[in-house]
């Protein structure tokens, strides 16, 4: 069904994006209009949600350019849930930089950029065009250039060139997999791509193509062996910056890697061996990186590279039921994972570090700050009911049908290594006592901020964690949720059919 | 490069330059031009001046922060792209006024677009260019 309002969740960022603009120098104002517009969005998508969600898959055709000419974009129940995802992270993140991030970083224009960040999310997950997606990628990543830069830290400027090169190197590898795909197919549009590609004779190029398209969003969502820019980059930005990327920038790949392997390039027997091995080095890879850390934010990069593995396990072995997994564990991950980055960054104003071995003590000293950040904590690791078991218990079952036991044990082994993780950050930083704390740290401690600037890191940390409660609490609603999404993947014809319209009609 | 010759042509140069930026951006619709290449063309027409008599004649010449042109553009820009919305058309489809307007000729969404590229252009590299001279 057409619908020309489904693109503004994208407009309206660009909107927030622009009006922050105009005040570039009022640091308050900006802080002011960041959240009252955070909010707005978070309403457009719950909007979305529910219109895509009675509705059925919504279309709108820019400029009025008929698919497959022009450039599409779909609101189907996946993209609509990723667009409130994202309004959800993005809201927690921008209260939380209200008070974390310096003044001296706002004047750069934090906010706008943030704002475009979220555009080009939001732009990502809606369009069904494929050039397109490339289009919001770059917009992607050159907002997150500015993020990870923005401040100028020598330890900042070090991850960056990680972070650039290896984004840059996707991006290319991803152009020229869509220059060969347009070579073969003519054609950009999505649905359209989905039975072109079905049609094509020379199976060895496709497949070739599709590899291609594995290893440009391979590196972006950090799966193994190109996974290590992103532990070597995402502890150096201020801890709001991180959750962003963090809770969404590698699940963009994610998106993408479930969009286009579902939709134009369905794994044979190869291509899904070759994910279930990926997902299974990446979950192994991931865990064993994350014991050997001691730096709080270098652990939870690891965690995120581990757990992208199960999201990658469930599209390896392509049944609904291991789609459902996948799907609820990308939406359990996105809200955790950004918590946990702000929780860092509560530590670190608490205490003055994040090296786990120095800190302590939290727990004697903020009984009620624990508890909070425990939520999170757990939930990562899946402990019943949290969020991050029901997940998993979909994937070991999806997995089990399909007689992949060696998967199962990969699973499990990396469940056990996100629990030994977690458990020793846990005695670590929040059981014994503090060791060698630093004595001055050039930044002001949570204590000596304003009542206002306090509420403001640690409210987001709260709506966040009363997501995941309620993801794991009411799991029924989300499991309801994502079997809906699970199939529109599987059977992708109603996605063709909205874009398309039907086959009858066309001449 | 504080020549004479240079000095006196830049004078005239820069409204000239402008105006023909200005001819590029309302030929770009059908014919090659367009609100990049004229938002480039106007904010050479500012380097040569700034050039020929020095960075704080041109900011004296512009009066405000040239970045001040990014938002505005990209404002005028996105109203363009999303006025279709507000009577139930697609983003970014071309809405036309019936009649054509004298010296313009037809004007539709798409000039408003265009002008507001046009803008963001000059902004853009004219922030570049005097943040870049001025660290010299």
């Amino acid at each position: 069904m057409n619908n020309p309002y489904i693109i503004l969740p994208v407009i309206f960022q660009l909107f927030t994006a622009v009006l922050l603009l105009f005040f570039w120098f009022r640091v308050n104002a900006q802080r002011l209009i960041t959240i009252i517009c955070s909010l707005i969005s978070l309403g457009i998508a719950i909007w979305l949600l529910k219109e895509v969600y009675q509705n059925g898959i919504l279309t709108m055709q820019a400029g009025g350019w008929k698919a497959p000419f022009g450039i599409t974009f779909v609101a189907d129940v996946f993209s609509a849930t990723m667009v409130l995802l994202t309004a959800i992270s993005g809201m927690a993140v921008a209260i939380f930089s209200t008070g974390s991030i310096r003044n001296a970083r706002l004047k750069f224009g934090y906010f706008p950029i943030l704002n475009f960040l979220l555009m080009g999310l939001n732009g990502a997950f809606l369009t069904g065009d494929i050039f397109n997606l490339y289009v919001w990628f770059e917009i992607i990543i050159i907002a997150s250039f500015v993020l990870i830069t923005i401040g100028g830290e020598k330890a900042q400027i070090e991850g960056a060139i990680k972070y650039v090169t290896m984004n840059l190197l996707a991006s290319a590898i991803f152009l020229t997999a869509i220059a060969i795909l347009y070579g073969m197919a003519g054609s950009l549009n999505m649905a359209d791509l989905s039975e072109q590609v079905a049609q094509i004779e020379n199976r060895g190029l496709v497949n070739v193509v599709a590899i291609l398209f594995l290893v440009g969003f391979g590196i972006k969502s950090a799966i193994f062996p190109l996974y290590f820019w992103l532990p070597a980059s995402y502890h150096t930005p201020p801890p709001a910056i991180s959750a962003i990327f963090g809770g969404l920038l590698t699940k963009v790949g994610v998106y993408a890697l479930l969009r286009i392997f579902t939709l134009i390039f369905i794994p044979d027997a190869f291509l899904s061996n070759l994910l279930i091995v990926l997902a299974a080095m990446t979950i192994l890879s991931g865990g064993l990186g994350a014991i050997l850390q001691v730096n709080m934010r270098k652990i939870f990069s690891y965690l995120i590279v581990c757990h992208i593995g199960f999201m990658i396990a469930g599209l390896g072995i392509y049944t609904e039921l291991a789609l459902v997994g996948a799907i609820f564990y990308l939406i359990h991950d996105i809200i955790v994972k950004t918590n946990l980055f702000l929780v860092s960054g509560l530590i670190f104003k608490l205490k003055g570090t994040l090296n786990i071995e120095k800190l302590g003590g939290i727990y004697k000293k903020y009984p009620k700050f624990s508890l909070l950040m425990a939520i999170p904590l757990f939930s990562l690791v899946g402990i019943p009911p949290l969020s991050g078991f029901w997940a998993k218990l979909f994937l070991i079952q999806g997995s089990y049908l399909e007689g992949q036991y060696t998967l199962i044990g990969f699973i499990l082994l990396g469940s056990f290594l996100t629990l030994w993780v977690i458990a020793k950050v846990w005695s670590e930083v929040f059981w014994k006592d503090a060791v060698n704390l630093p004595k001055k740290i050039n930044v002001k401690y949570f204590r000596e901020l304003k009542p206002l600037k306090q509420w403001a890191m640690v409210i987001p940390i709260v709506l966040l964690a009363a997501t995941s409660l309620y993801i794991g609490l009411a799991a029924e609603h989300i499991i309801l949720l994502s079997k809906q999404i699970a199939a529109e993947l599987i059977d992708p014809s109603a996605y063709i059919e909205a874009v398309l319209g039907s086959k009858t009609t066309m001449p | 490069m504080k020549t004479i010759i240079f000095k006196t042509a830049s004078t005239y140069l820069l409204p000239l330059l402008i105006l023909f930026s200005v001819f590029i951006l309302l030929r770009g619709h059908y014919l090659p031009g367009g609100g990049f290449v004229g938002g480039l063309i106007a904010s050479i027409a500012f380097v040569i001046h700034s050039f020929a008599n020095g960075l704080e004649q041109t900011k004296s010449l512009i009066k405000f922060h040239p970045g001040f042109l990014m938002p505005i553009g990209l404002c005028i820009a996105l109203l363009s792209g999303a006025a279709p919305l507000l009577v139930g058309q697609s983003f970014m489809t071309g809405l036309w006024f019936e009649d054509p307007l004298p010296v313009i000729g037809m004007v539709g969404s798409a000039l408003f677009f265009d002008t507001g590229v046009y803008l963001v252009v000059i902004g853009v590299t004219l922030t570049i260019i005097f943040t870049i001279s001025e660290t010299l």
